[in-house]
């Protein structure tokens, strides 16, 4: 009881200690979930999917029969739709979020600006049944009606825009998915791009550049990551998505060569056909399928990895 | 002294939910407003019987049943050899009511189209691909059939109304059989797949041209124009509940002793050809006593009392001829 000061700042300064040891471990086990989960996912599935697995082996993902009656299973027309789609989701959405996310965060007033991302925002949190519903009563009959009419009128001497039209199929899908991603890429790439310091701009500008010039040769170079990791992060809804996606694909498990042909993405056919699949082959062939959806996502997210390294190199602006 | 009474009252009604039987069952989706009905009103003539159903599908009402997770299951589709043989204590099969699947389609000003065996099975192959088809016109003198393209529509998720739709096909074309064959999911050679009635319906709806199939008992609900069909006595009938139930006394003469029978293409001029029995899978051995007999009770209440609700939620009842020899399993239970 001589030096309660002292005692008391030797009991502070080690709870301190003990404090941040408890904190790293505490933060290193919600780190390790992370781990835990992905690896208890990929085990779960691969052990589920012993059976398709020990009867087509690799060559599962190539099969394009899946006929449920005759226990046979490919999963290329699933990969096939599922990458198909996204890729031309993305084609569509990226001009145009990344062009809108320039507007609202370069060149429109401050409360159209407000007012528009708060919509934006709201667009990324429906529901993808939502859009389901969106589809299904406007995209599916005009896509019928006017759009791929219009495209086989002037394209029609290419494969891709042959037979007959059913308003529902690969197209739709694709275009579906990317009114759903647009909202995400307007939201993260308008959000790098106010990251961007403002001594850029004003250096830019002071240089001679025109307003237009800054933005295209500063702003936008410098915020690139950003706006790739906007891609990606729709990519990664594109081929995840499944509600939405299943009511305007068409369902169909024969590979089509033209794009209004109906079609099929591995999520679609797991959120279809799992409920009812009845014997260890069949379940095993959809649970592979779940496996192979992993497996592409993480070949697509190792993609965007060496995209984001292969430009940071060339570039000015710093990895974030 | 209200308090003390309020927690008696909330003890003794915890002691009630205890003492309950709790029954659980899983399965078939289409027969589920039914099931429903009865299980709630056999609880209310019975207050210490609870039964609970999770309507998760056929395929997994059979695969829990295996497991032994659930005391009994229910199936749009009769458990085949392999399935059964998994099982470890067998099961028994009882009808509960019947169901019919119709063809819808969309074509402006022709309502009541005739469809031929050979019509039905040549559109889902996809081997007829215009409406003026001759194979289609035959069967409709006189109607002034577009020559635009047929889009099948046709269930994408596994579903027991595609089995019967397919099992029916099988049985009147010898290319479907060989080809495509019958089961709830199947590789389609033609068309666009939609998920549930809903779907189907939806998508025929908005398509000109597009021909599918729906459940009848969704068609009524809908008040759905639908197409009659031609039956194994070469009559063409609109599918109601009394052709349904036709066509299960058709069948009822050659009724196999476990009921698992199709009742598809059945013989006799007023039968519907694409109809159904639905089945509750009750296990052989129910070692629980209260269980069993909670279980046995409510199927005699189904076969005689339970049938009269059918009509009101349009269900097909079953014929007085199958109740008979439903009544008579009911003591393979022990």
């Amino acid at each position: 009881m001589a030096a309660p000061a002292t005692s008391y700042a030797s009991f502070r300064r080690s709870l301190i200690v003990t404090g941040d040891e408890v904190a790293h471990l505490v933060t290193l086990a919600f780190g390790a979930t992370v781990v835990l989960i992905t690896v208890l996912l990929v085990w779960n599935l691969w052990g589920a999917s012993a059976a398709s697995r020990s009867k087509f082996g690799i060559g599962f993902l190539w099969g394009t029969n899946w006929d449920p009656n005759a226990n046979d299973f490919g999963a290329l027309p699933f990969i096939y739709g599922t990458v198909m789609t996204s890729l031309m989701a993305l084609v569509l959405s990226v001009p145009l979020g990344v062009g809108a996310a320039i507007f609202l965060a370069e060149m429109a007033p401050p409360g159209l600006s407000s007012a528009c991302t708060f919509l934006v925002e709201l667009l990324a949190a429906v529901p993808s049944v939502i859009y389901g519903m969106l589809a299904i009563f406007t995209v599916v009959p005009l896509m019928h009606d006017y759009v791929e009419p219009a495209l086989k009128g002037a394209f029609g001497y290419l494969p891709q825009f042959q037979g007959p039209m059913l308003g529902v199929g690969y197209l739709t899908a694709a275009v579906v998915l990317a009114i759903m991603t647009f909202p995400y890429i307007i939201a993260i790439s308008r959000e790098a791009l106010l990251e961007v310091p403002r001594d850029q701009r004003e250096a830019a500008l002071a240089l001679g550049a025109t307003r237009w010039e800054t933005t295209f040769k500063v702003v936008v170079p410098y915020a690139r990551l950003g706006i790739l990791g906007s891609i990606f992060l729709g990519l990664a809804r594109a081929l995840g998505e499944t509600m939405a996606i299943t009511m305007v694909i068409g369902n169909d498990s024969i590979m089509h060569a033209s794009w209004f042909a109906p079609g099929y993405t591995i999520a679609a056919v797991l959120a279809n056909e799992f409920a009812e699949a009845t014997g260890k082959l069949y379940t095993g062939a959809l649970v592979e399928l779940g496996l192979v959806l992993f497996l592409v996502t993480m070949v697509i997210n190792a993609l965007a990895r060496l995209l984001v390294i292969a430009t940071t190199r060339k570039g000015s602006a710093k990895a974030a | 002294m209200k308090i003390p009474i309020a927690v008696a009252g909330i003890m003794l009604a915890g002691a009630a939910l205890v003492s309950a039987q709790a029954i659980n069952g899983a399965g078939a989706t289409f027969p589920y407003p039914i099931y429903g009905k009865w299980f709630e009103e056999f609880r209310q003539k019975n207050p210490s019987v609870e039964i609970n159903y999770q309507s998760k599908g056929s395929g997994a009402g059979i695969a829990q049943l295996t497991e032994g997770t659930v005391d009994f299951g229910a199936s749009d589709k009769p458990m085949d050899e392999t399935q059964l043989a998994a099982l470890k204590i067998p099961a028994l099969h009882f009808p509960t009511v019947l169901g019919g699947v119709v063809p819808t389609y969309n074509l402006p000003g022709i309502p009541d189209l005739k469809f031929s065996s050979e019509a039905i099975a040549g559109i889902f192959l996809g081997q007829i691909t215009k409406w003026n088809d001759p194979r289609i016109a035959k069967a409709n003198p006189g109607v002034k059939l577009p020559a635009t393209d047929i889009i099948v529509v046709h269930r994408a998720d596994g579903s027991g109304t595609t089995f019967v739709f397919t099992d029916y096909l099988s049985k009147i074309s010898p290319a479907w059989k060989s080809g495509p064959g019958s089961n709830t999911s199947i590789k389609w050679p033609a068309g666009v797949g939609q998920q549930g009635n809903e779907g189907v319906a939806g998508m025929v709806k908005q398509t000109q041209g597009a021909i599918g199939y729906v459940e009848l008992i969704y068609a009524l609900k809908n008040k759905m124009e639908y197409g009659s069909v031609q039956n194994a006595a070469g009559v063409y009938l609109k599918a109601t509940l009394d052709t349904v139930t036709a066509a299960a006394a058709g069948a009822a003469k050659n009724m196999p002793a476990d009921f698992r029978v199709s009742i598809t293409n059945s013989p006799g001029k007023d039968a519907y050809p694409i109809a159904s029995f639905t089945w509750l899978l009750i296990p052989t051995h129910i070692p629980d006593a209260q269980k069993r007999t909670a279980l046995v009770n409510f199927l005699k209440w189904m076969l005689t009392d339970g049938q009269k609700n059918c009509a009101e939620l349009g269900y097909a009842p079953l014929p007085k001829q199958v109740v008979a020899q439903e009544l008579k399993q009911i003591s393979k239970i022990n």
